[in-house]
């Protein structure tokens, strides 16, 4: 409760004393490109790989001759909007930016630096911590929908690449009874995810005291903290908004 | 001038400041003394506001900057610089930008004005070509005169220099007490330095205090920091045996 306490103050912190609009401009866009540019290929491997095998593994376990084929793009298309790409996608960012963003602001704490920041009157976590932030929720629905569309063309091109489905199939299936709120769901979800991910893995980060040991720690934590709290929203968003 | 009054602070059951008081006036360069953990960087931490004393006040010509509302504050720290140990340069940035940085965030000054502002301080600090390059491109001891640089951009009233020396070899430490104290003497700056080098006390110590397990022990000058009747401060100042030597 101790920390759950903190993390809210830490939260409250981030919009007192801010400064300047133009600043956060500049450092949003940077973390744009820190956080998502820089994602980009990661996510492609990852999601690409994800399609692929749903199809192959739902492939394999269609038994029934009953069934038409397309049935495994539905699967392919549902999985992966639902839960496949903003979900993992999520969960493989928070290793990669939360580790990133715990890192930096743990090395910064204790070089000194977020000291320097304060004594120039400067609202350290603001300045440091309100742009990843901002720029996690901006950049994470980007990467889910990449996540989404590589996911989807991933299934397409191992379906037809093992001939376990016909390209006119595959097509039928995702165009079949498709529901435009999944789309909506998944956003939403990535939205919630970036935000959890980046202040968690912020509040880690900036309150690391000791040394480089330490600084390890606050990475680890936050990524396992993170992917905890993802997996929790995950379910919460799905009986909320399912 | 700045002044404490009564400083405490405890962490935990440890008391780290057991009620310090002292004046630090323009112009000098008045140095903290003392052995690892006698509290002088809580000290200097509760003087810059990083860390709240639970007793004390301290005062910065006449204004209480721990109970002084936010303003006040904010006033206050603009007329600090502060010189971390290990220089607390931005990572990110390079060496002009590290100097800017306070100008760009506190201020309404144009660029070009900016980047003059900042040329200007890495020229006195002898660190004008090393501009562009990155903290990470730069010694140890650049590094703690870009830091010198930055905590005077902004024309500080009061400086503050935590053990500006450690991890430095004995002629650059020298060049950056010689800094410290050249530039405490140009722009009359309050200056306070923690240290625990003898060099240093010998060449800039106007004013020395003496702390030992959180208290004040001794005050005084350079000149007669040899002949105090303190045995802890004998102690401290006689650790090395070179010094030792020439005292018997």
């Amino acid at each position: 409760m101790h920390h759950l306490g903190r993390y809210f103050i830490f939260l409250g912190s981030l919009f007192r004393n801010r400064e300047k609009l133009g600043v956060y401009t500049r450092l949003v866009l940077e973390e744009c490109v820190q956080i998502g540019i820089n994602s980009v290929f990661i996510v492609s491997i990852v999601s690409t790989f994800i399609g692929a095998v749903t199809c192959v593994q739902t492939a394999y376990n269609l038994v029934s001759p009953l069934v038409p084929l397309s049935i495994i793009a539905v699967i392919v298309r549902d999985s992966t909007i639902l839960e496949l790409a903003p979900t993992i996608t999520c969960v493989v960012l928070s290793g990669k930016v939360g580790s990133n963003i715990a890192g930096g602001l743990g090395t910064m704490r204790i070089t000194e630096q977020i000291d320097a920041l304060e004594v120039m009157g400067i609202n350290s976590s603001s300045y440091l911590v309100l742009p990843k932030v901002l720029a996690s929720m901006i950049m994470f629905p980007m990467l889910v929908i990449l996540a989404g569309f590589l996911s989807i063309y991933g299934g397409y091109i191992a379906g037809t690449a093992a001939d376990i489905i016909t390209p006119e199939d595959y097509v039928s299936g995702l165009r079949s009874d498709f529901k435009p709120f999944s789309i909506t769901f998944a956003l939403i979800k990535s939205v919630v995810f970036a935000f959890l991910i980046s202040t968690i893995s912020s509040f880690k980060g900036y309150y690391t005291s000791g040394g480089a040991l330490e600084v390890g720690q606050a990475s680890t934590a936050a990524v396992t903290n993170s992917c905890i709290a993802v997996l929790a929203a995950d379910f919460l968003l799905a009986q909320l908004l399912l | 001038m700045i002044e404490i009054k009564n400083i405490q602070k405890t962490f935990g059951d440890r008391t780290i400041l057991a009620g310090v008081s002292g004046k630090f006036m323009p112009g000098d360069t008045s140095l903290i003394i003392g052995g690892s953990g006698t509290g002088k960087s809580v000290l200097l931490k509760c003087m810059i506001g990083l860390v709240k004393p639970e007793e004390g006040q301290v005062l910065y010509n006449g204004r209480d900057f721990l109970i002084g509302d936010e303003d006040t504050q904010k006033a206050i720290r603009r007329e600090m610089g502060v010189l971390f140990q290990g220089g607390a340069l931005f990572d990110s940035k390079t060496v002009l930008e590290n100097v800017g940085f306070p100008l760009d965030m506190l201020t309404d000054m144009g660029s070009a004005e900016k980047i003059d502002r900042a040329r200007f301080c890495l020229q006195r600090v002898g660190l004008e070509a090393a501009a562009d390059r990155m903290p990470s491109e730069i010694s140890g001891g650049m590094k703690k005169r870009v830091g010198i640089a930055r905590a005077i951009v902004m024309n500080p009233k009061y400086l503050f220099c935590d053990e500006p020396n450690s991890g430095l070899d004995p002629l650059t430490s020298i060049k950056i007490d010689e800094l410290i104290r050249e530039i405490t003497d140009e722009f009359q700056i309050t200056t306070v330095v923690i240290t625990h080098d003898m060099n240093s006390m010998m060449e800039i110590g106007e004013k020395i205090m003496f702390l030992y397990q959180g208290k004040k022990l001794w005050e005084g000058s350079s000149s007669t920091i040899t002949s105090s009747n303190v045995p802890e401060l004998n102690e401290f100042i006689y650790a090395n045996k070179l010094l030792r030597d020439t005292k018997a």
